[in-house]
């Protein structure tokens, strides 16, 4: 566990303004390569903010400015040079709320196929099937394919978002706090899948729930007013945090 | 009781007096135009009246067929000129324009709303009218002189100016709540398109127009019946003339509102006249009300729904 992975994703000095707010400031990490990474901190510290800057979500923002890099796979995507789609496909992303798109249950899945170009019926049958499987889902959904997505529960919801993404084939899993709208039972479930998940995609997960990043994670990011107090193993953060920051708000000090 | 107390009770029960009459009157004015029609309905029935293309009021033939016919062309008209145009404005005001531009085009469009339909007329013919005469009707004429282009008006006072004229009147409205309901749609939705690769257009195709679906319905209904009900514009640039069965764009056109504002009060001693141009007005009323209640009611549930 203690040998570091190859960082799948870096920043370095990444500054993000909206406005005349500094949002982050001089951030520089890495995110290990299938691992579990969780972004903890108290609300408005700037979790959401890293996590849409990876894939440049941030830029839909009016009056946004990013200094520093964000390298994925050793490219900076803030080269003008980058095809946005393209690194966008790379990662799934899961909101808060389960944001499913206004068609049924099949065509969410597909969708992200179809857009780059994938007509072929058949294929796109075995690839909903494949991933809604993965997403655990499968089986509840099978008889109505063609039903409305939005009649799902909140939970089946956020797992068809989930199949939804891995269709597109990422290589990694960004998600914002994505258990926070759901019930216990439909939080274990996507917790119990994201640790299948890991083996073979890069996790970053956001979230307050300073137990959900205990039970899942191998990696934390402790942000703080939109810095980065502290960043290592899951168990050192969490067992012998080095800041006095960090400390106080595993202990419930600060929040 | 103190004195308190009878002034709530006076003013609860003053305002709900108040109220109660002009929410009525809607209905009151449906019902009276339906009583000063009705001696036209038990006369004649009901297929001669709005299929039959003789208008002869002194010969008692009340065919209102051509004046239905009219009134669908110049709407139609109008609508496939201001649809795409007004539901592109929407989009780009509500998806790619800067908060500078659209906070500047949003009272435009809404002045738009606030001109009174006299003035559109008055542009009507004096930009409108000789374009179609010097420009279009030639055009046409030499090119394409077939159906629905073929015709020997020459004035420029014709139902494809009407609905120019309309088309221009119905910008505000289809503008105005289609913008409202394309910026509506959660900007989690669009995040989530666009995470998965989507470029913008995809994103718009796909999910916001598509999410946006019943209201821009609504919107192009609402425009619908304003198109359906305007009177004073097309009045002054349609031409109302009746050559028969309007069979070109080219040819004069005489709605239904024409007719009533054209008519009503004259000629009041030939039998039947009146109750006819009533039916007139209360199958217009009819129309305009019935578009109004689908377009609020689409967007009335699209809202509840939490779109």
């Amino acid at each position: 566990m203690n040998t570091p992975a190859r960082p799948h994703i870096m920043t370095e000095h990444l500054t993000v303004h909206y406005g005349r707010q500094r949002v982050l400031q001089d951030i520089s990490l890495a995110i290990p390569d299938r691992q579990i990474t969780a972004i903890i901190g108290p609300s408005g510290c700037g979790k959401t903010t890293l996590l849409k800057s990876f894939n440049r979500l941030i830029e839909l923002q009016e009056n946004v400015r990013v200094s520093g890099k964000v390298l994925v796979d050793g490219e900076n995507i803030f080269d003008p040079q980058i095809d946005v789609t393209r690194l966008r496909k790379k990662m799934g992303l899961l909101l808060q709320r389960p944001q499913v798109l206004p068609m049924s249950i099949f065509d969410n899945v597909a969708y992200g196929r179809r857009i780059h170009g994938c007509k072929n019926r058949r294929l796109l049958g075995e690839i909903v099937e494949k991933y809604l499987t993965m997403a655990g889902l499968w089986d509840e959904v099978r008889d109505r394919l063609h039903g409305p997505a939005s009649q799902l529960s909140i939970g089946q919801q956020q797992r068809l978002c989930l199949a939804r993404a891995l269709a597109v084939e990422p290589e990694i899993i960004l998600c914002d706090e994505p258990t926070s709208a759901l019930d216990p039972a439909s939080t274990q479930h996507i917790e119990q899948i994201f640790m299948e998940l890991k083996k073979d995609y890069t996790i970053v997960i956001v979230t307050h729930i300073l137990r959900q990043a205990r039970r899942l994670a191998d990696h934390v990011l402790f942000l703080y007013l939109g810095e980065l107090v502290e960043h290592g193993p899951a168990h050192r953060i969490f067992d012998t945090p080095q800041q006095a920051r960090t400390r106080d708000y595993i202990l419930g000090i600060i929040s | 009781m103190t004195a308190r107390t009878f002034k709530e009770v006076c003013a609860h029960s003053l305002m709900r007096t108040v109220a109660g009459f002009v929410i009525s009157l809607a209905f009151l004015m449906a019902f009276g135009l339906y009583l000063r029609a009705r001696p036209i309905l038990v006369t004649k029935p009901l297929e001669e009246l709005l299929f039959h293309t003789v208008w002869n009021p002194s010969q008692g033939q009340f065919g209102l067929a051509n004046f239905i016919i009219s009134t669908i062309w110049v709407t139609a008209i109008a609508l496939i000129i201001a649809v795409p145009l007004s539901v592109f404005t929407a989009i780009y005001l509500s998806e790619y324009a800067p908060a500078k531009i659209r906070n500047i085009a949003r009272p435009v469009v809404d002045l738009l709303a606030g001109i009174s339909p006299v003035v559109y007329g008055v542009w009507g013919i004096l930009a409108i009218v000789p374009i179609v005469r010097d420009y279009l009707m030639p055009f046409f004429s030499e090119h394409l002189p077939f159906f629905p282009f073929a015709s020997d008006n020459y004035t420029g006072f014709c139902t494809l100016t009407a609905g120019i004229v309309l088309a221009v009147m119905t910008f505000p409205i289809i503008i105005s709540v289609t913008e409202e309901v394309v910026s509506r749609v959660p900007f989690e939705l669009r995040e989530a398109s666009l995470a998965l690769g989507a470029t913008k257009w995809q994103t718009i195709k796909l999910t916001v127009l598509k999410k946006a679906r019943p209201g821009i319905i609504a919107a192009i209904i609402l425009g619908v019946s304003r198109a359906f009900g305007e009177t004073m514009a097309v009045l002054m640039v349609a031409g109302c003339a009746i050559q028969g069965f309007p069979r070109s764009i080219f040819d004069p056109a005489y709605p239904l509102p024409a007719l009533i504002a054209n008519t009503y009060g004259e000629m009041m001693s030939v039998p039947l006249y009146d109750a006819a141009v009533l039916l007139a007005a209360f199958i217009l009323l009819l129309v305009t009300m019935l578009c109004n209640i689908a377009g609020w009611g689409i967007l009335l549930r699209t809202e509840r729904r939490g779109m």
